[in-house]
């Protein structure tokens, strides 16, 4: 008692305000995952999942199978969806990209007055229930929905059957495409909104600068704008892609058999087969894919700051 | 605007910016209003339009598991978001406040993990130690407290990443101008600080309320018999198809989604205009 009082208040106050949320961290995010990599190296028993160490006469036998791993690498299926994950996760990313700066580059360009509410009308959707959103699309894509009617009348869907983002000319959903649109369409927002914040803060004067060298304002654009917008188009690219990777819910609803992504295979692998082992080796090997994009952008940041 | 006519050229590019962002904005806008526009179909078939009706809302009013699931998920959405701000607040002081602790990188990695984290994972892994635990102690059964704990996990990251960007931004001049004027460290967070970064509290808050009432995939994973969350239910009956049921429900969402942010930018754009003008007239008296 008498220690603890010789230390000033504050001191008391730090070790709470650490401590707690240090306690819970540590409890129920680094406990249950240490969790994982250990069912990922055990085996399937007949009712349940063995230990990976037993003690039997005395004796610690450890028991570590690196069989799912193995039959990760081996398996066709895991590996077709890991890359078919990446492969979606990125064209979305392309997509967002695509319809997301000119939106960011001409609202930022707005009036000031309109901004705010033109930034509001950007959130909102984001305020609403992600699974309707996904929902929504179902209804659309749908044989005889209007976005479907509509596309088959202008002659996109035999555009979209030669790229193979569809199978069959008129039937949209359950195709790579309808999983793209509805990944576009949720995730547009987190592409907009870093590169909204970025392209307003930027200085106009360098344009005038440029064309008073004699740019012309396409030049501009991409000598210019383009460079200097480089870390919100990289942060704005990783707040789609990497949620995109782990998604379950879009590849549900309006993904097919074509497109199976990783999220799905890890639910499946638990709901379906009741293979927790095989479920954590899968959750395992997704967290290392995520992981190197990440660091990759950290990198860069941590590059881009010391540049300042 | 002179810069306007400096980067477009005049004419075209103003328009076809103008034109894109209507367009955007129909890609936004349109789908959701495709539901509500369906909800009110006397068809049940997602594509014939059968005319209007309010029979959909009708049977909604007699759906006992969308409503129960609703009030689930609203009292689990309510402990969530009330307990993120809390501990997020803390996570973000120590973040913020203290430069230098024992294992600060690891704290700030674990605070931001989840926000990477597929859901998928942290559900599973939840999950595997519930069951681990409940081998070992008997205890939690799989149900609204478990979900909960899922949510609360996640809503700590959100929380936590939003104060703390608001947090950087006091000044710590007057926490310490209060300190220095005899305050205690509890007076000064009371009475310095919380005022200061209220805003940043009530929008975490919202945050973290409508993640857990959005949220399928922890809550599939953590759920038990019984405790099926109003996400959950539109899920099972999404994946079947397209349903009148959830386009009505879908709109209920929508609407007092959109009442709800509209009133409060209203009131968070009204109080930064005070705030402007109390600092301002602060700063007159000042000189």
């Amino acid at each position: 008692m008498r220690l603890s009082l010789r230390k000033p208040a504050w001191w008391r106050g730090r070790t709470v305000v650490i401590g707690i949320p240090y306690a819970w961290l540590i409890l129920f995010f680094l406990a249950p995952f240490l969790i994982v990599l250990r069912f990922s190296v055990s085996e399937m028993g007949v009712i349940s999942v063995q230990d990976v160490m037993t003690v039997a006469d005395g004796v610690v036998k450890l028991a570590i199978k690196y069989s799912n791993y193995v039959f990760i690498t081996s398996d066709d299926l895991y590996y077709k969806a890991y890359l078919s994950s990446v492969k979606y996760a990125g064209i979305t990313t392309l997509c967002c990209l695509f319809i997301g700066y000119p939106f960011a580059y001409f609202m930022a360009r707005a009036k000031a007055s309109i901004q705010p509410t033109l930034l509001m009308l950007v959130m909102l959707p984001f305020w609403t229930s992600f699974l309707l959103r996904v929902y929504a699309w179902k209804g659309l894509l749908e044989e005889g929905g209007w976005v479907a009617e509509g596309l088959t009348h202008l002659g996109v869907d035999r555009l979209l059957a030669a790229t193979g983002m569809i199978e069959v000319p008129g039937i949209l959903l359950h195709t790579p495409f309808s999983l793209v649109v509805g990944m576009t369409y949720t995730y547009l927002p987190f592409m907009i909104l870093p590169l909204y914040a970025n392209l307003s803060k930027m200085d106009l004067r360098l344009l005038e600068a440029a064309a008073d060298l004699g740019a012309s304002p396409w030049v501009a654009f991409w000598k210019v704008t383009v460079p200097l917008s480089k870390a919100g188009i990289i942060a704005g690219s990783m707040l789609v892609f990497i949620p995109c990777i782990g998604e379950y819910v879009t590849p549900e609803l309006l993904g097919g058999p074509q497109t199976l992504m990783i999220g799905r295979v890890l639910w499946d692998e638990f709901f379906s087969n009741n293979d927790w082992p095989m479920a954590s080796s899968v959750a395992v090997v997704l967290v290392v894919l995520i992981v190197i994009p990440l660091a990759i952008f950290n990198k860069y940041q941590a590059e881009a700051q010391e540049r300042r | 605007m002179s810069t306007h006519r400096v980067m477009f050229g005049p004419g075209f590019a103003k328009l076809f910016g103008r034109w894109w962002l209507v367009g955007g904005f129909l890609f936004l806008y349109l789908p959701m209003l495709t539901l509500v526009v369906y909800s009110f179909n006397k068809s049940p078939l997602p594509t014939v339009w059968g005319g209007f009706t309010l029979d959909w809302y009708a049977k909604l009013a007699g759906d006992t598991e969308i409503l129960n699931g609703l009030w689930l998920s609203i009292k689990i959405a309510f402990m969530s978001a009330c307990f993120s701000v809390v501990l997020g607040t803390m996570a973000a002081f120590a973040l913020v406040k203290y430069k230098r602790f024992k294992g600060r990188t690891f704290f700030s990695g674990m605070v931001n993990a989840p926000l990477v984290m597929p859901e998928v994972i942290q559900g599973l892994s939840l999950l595997l130690m519930l069951v681990a635990v409940q081998r070992w102690i008997g205890f939690p059964e799989r149900g609204m407290m478990t979900i909960l704990l899922g949510h609360m996990m996640m809503g700590l990251s959100y929380a936590a990443v939003v104060i703390a960007a608001r947090l950087q931004e006091v000044n710590p001049q007057l926490e310490e101008a209060a300190m220095d004027l005899g305050a205690k460290p509890w007076q000064v967070f009371t009475l310095v600080t919380l005022p200061m970064i209220s805003q940043a509290l009530a929008s975490a808050w919202l945050l973290t309320f409508s993640l857990s009432l959005d949220d399928v995939v922890v809550s599939a994973f953590l759920s038990g018999p019984g405790s099926t969350t109003m996400p959950l239910v539109i899920f099972s009956r999404a994946r079947l198809g397209v349903s009148p049921s959830v386009n009505a429900v879908a709109t209920v969402i929508i609407v007092v989604v959109a009442v709800c942010v509209t009133i409060a930018s209203i009131l968070v754009a009204r109080a930064e205009r005070r705030r402007a003008a109390e600092i301002s007239a602060a700063q007159r008296d000042d000189s």
